[in-house]
């Protein structure tokens, strides 16, 4: 170093955000764009489904049986064009799938939501304290992590039954263990860090060094894993329920849909259950390609 | 050697024991089976008698010595729906399933290793991207879904192969076994393309990965250096490379397979024991359910301890550590 540097360019530099900085280098996958882009339209059909559908699948006095099994395009005794056919009751597929949609988003979110905090509060827990409470944790996500998550959660509900609050328990107990191992990794790391010592030094509780010092710190691999998890709770939810022990036939998710039309694939019927097969494929593919995107963005080793 | 063995034999019997405290307080602990045993409108004292003949009035830590005990003999009670020792059950239908999920597994190895080889030899063509692209759509799609447009495609539209069921069958070494004849085997295609798929996904991306590793190795460079071909450098020197962690990892996945045989059975009504638990859970057939979740507790602990035995026969380096730390 043999010249000060101008301070001035510098300080533009740091003008950008360190969240803005992560979103220009997001934007520039455009794969991951459409990805980001697909999430959102299908994110705000599913939560505005009732308004936009062009009728409730589950009111039967819409449904008309004269309908039934009309193949994709044809039109409805009304008047009104069944873009993607309608099932044996007559019911319009697209307006079926949205409501798919929507339960199958709502049951993942939920579960990857509460699946997160109790990973994180359990992966914390552990790298803070170490010893024993790390050992005992560890253990239990070891044993857990090594049965696959179908099997734990067919197991589970087994034991409890259908409904779709017990679908997200069961999502919840498969998914703990994850984040758990994710943020003891990282916070093993941070916990050796000079601010950590600070901030206990300062006289700082316990609790409050946990979650106001190290967890902000352990988040970014975690946001990463949480968005591929969230595929992952899509793909295993609709597994179960096409497995017939997942959400219950009155509020069908995109697995039961495609269940439902499976037994009308062989006669032919095969819009009843491939349109919701898509709608999931594209849901699935679409938040992995956001995931893909921000574990390069967010992870330090990767940084130009 | 032997005193590695023997903590590991430990560990093992502790996961099982773990499994089944886990599962007794599942099945007994929340809820009382008799609820699901006996008829609704039965009168109170009917119900006693049944959990006085069940020994469910007695203290949990007593019921569980009972069960335990039970367990240790491989009774796992009555199935309520075939009347028959649970166990035996299951047992019937082992065949089918592993029968099933080896042809997977061969499968997988099979198609997998060339492939993740090619995409790792030439990492940056159109080949090995379309390779990779490939292997993450194996990953992320459900696999009902993959089994479903399987069916759609060559049993619906093309009529080349059956949609369900097993087929003919043929006697061998005691079991009824599919791989023997030709109307057999075609119904075991496509489910086990299905099986494999996952698994496939996996091998590629491990053989990749081991042959990206393994080309950058000076032995390598000396083999060529020495005049070997190209073809052989790959066909020896980096397939018995890489063969370690892909033989370590499928085995462990002998254990996953059989269980996503349940999904797969499920679509194509292959009468394997996956199949037969989803039965059993739509029918309360509690008894069933136990005995399958201990038999595939059992054989997920048994593969993890052949595979790391493997491991240390295949893998010099395991064993010499071992040796040294004696």
């Amino acid at each position: 170093m043999t010249d000060i540097p101008n301070p001035t360019p510098a300080k533009k530099a740091k003008a950008i955000s360190p969240l803005r900085a992560a979103m220009l280098d997001f934007a520039a996958s455009p794969l991951a764009m459409i990805g980001l882009f697909v999430m959102v339209v299908m994110a705000l059909s599913a939560i505005f489904a009732p308004w936009i559908t062009p009728q409730n699948p589950y009111d039967l006095s819409q449904l008309s049986i004269m309908d039934n099994n009309m193949p994709p395009g044809s039109e409805s005794f009304g008047g009104m064009t069944y873009w993607l056919g309608t099932d044996p009751q007559g019911r319009d597929m697209l307006s079926a799938i949205i409501y798919g949609l929507r339960m199958s988003l709502m049951v993942a979110v939920t579960a990857t939501l509460c699946a997160l905090a109790i990973g994180m509060a359990m992966g914390i827990t552990a790298a803070y304290f170490g010893g024993r409470v790390d050992t005992l944790i560890m253990r239990v996500v070891d044993l857990q992590l090594s049965f696959p998550a179908i099997l734990v959660a067919l197991i589970l509900l087994a034991i409890l039954g259908k409904g779709v609050d017990k679908v997200i328990i069961a999502l919840v107990i498969v998914q703990w263990a994850y984040y758990a191992r994710t943020v003891r990794g990282s916070a093993l790391v941070e916990r050796q860090r000079d601010y950590i010592a600070a901030a206990r030094g300062l006289g700082l509780g316990h609790a409050r060094v946990m979650f106001r010092h190290l967890l902000p710190n352990t988040l970014p691999p975690l946001i990463v894993v949480a968005t591929v998890q969230i595929a992952q709770a899509i793909a295993l939810e609709a597994t179960l329920s096409f497995l017939g022990v997942g959400v219950p036939v009155t509020e069908p998710s995109l697995g039961l849909l495609i269940a439902n039309g499976y037994s009308y694939l062989l006669s032919g019927a095969y819009w009843i259950s491939v349109y919701p097969g898509i709608a999931l494929l594209v849901a699935i593919i679409a938040i992995n390609l956001v995931g893909d995107q921000l574990r390069d963005v967010l992870n330090p080793r990767l940084r130009r | 050697m032997v005193a590695y063995l023997l903590r590991r034999l430990g560990q093992s019997l502790l996961a099982v024991i773990a499994m089944a405290v886990l599962v007794f307080i599942g099945v007994y602990a929340i809820g009382n089976p008799v609820d699901i045993l006996i008829n609704p409108e039965a009168t109170e004292r009917q119900r006693l008698e049944v959990m006085e003949r069940m020994g469910l009035d007695r203290p949990l830590w007593e019921q569980f010595w009972v069960y335990f005990g039970n367990l240790l003999q491989g009774d796992f009670g009555r199935s309520f729906v075939y009347g028959e020792s649970a166990m035996s059950v299951i047992l019937q239908r082992l065949p089918a399933t592993m029968e099933l999920a080896l042809f997977a597994l061969v499968l997988a190895i099979v198609f997998g290793v060339p492939l993740g080889v090619i995409a790792g030899l030439k990492p940056d063509t159109f080949t090995g991207r379309g390779i990779m692209a490939g292997s993450i759509l194996g990953f992320s799609l459900p696999n009902f879904w993959q089994g479903l447009m399987m069916i759609l495609i060559f049993a619906v539209f093309l009529g080349w192969l059956p949609a369900g069921g097993r087929g003919q069958t043929t006697e061998f070494l005691g079991m009824r076994v599919s791989f023997l004849n030709w109307d057999g085997l075609k119904h075991m295609i496509l489910p086990a393309i299905n099986l494999a798929l996952f698994k496939m996904a996996l091998v590629i991306r491990l053989a990749r990965a081991g042959t990206r590793e393994v080309m950058m190795q000076d032995y390598i460079k000396f083999a060529r250096a020495k005049g070997l071909s190209y073809r052989r450098v790959v066909l020896v020197h980096v397939l018995k490379n890489i063969m370690i962690p892909v033989v370590t990892i499928l085995g462990l996945e002998l254990g996953s397979m059989i269980a996503f045989a349940v999904v797969t059975e499920t679509v194509f009504a292959w009468p394997g024991m996956g199949k037969l638990l989803i039965d059993s859970i739509n029918r309360l057939d509690r008894p069933v359910i136990v005995a399958y979740l201990m038999l595939i507790v059992f054989l997920f602990v048994l593969i993890n301890f052949l595979v790391d035995l493997l491991y240390s026969v295949l893998d010099p380096r395991v064993r010499l550590a071992q040796r040294g730390a004696q």
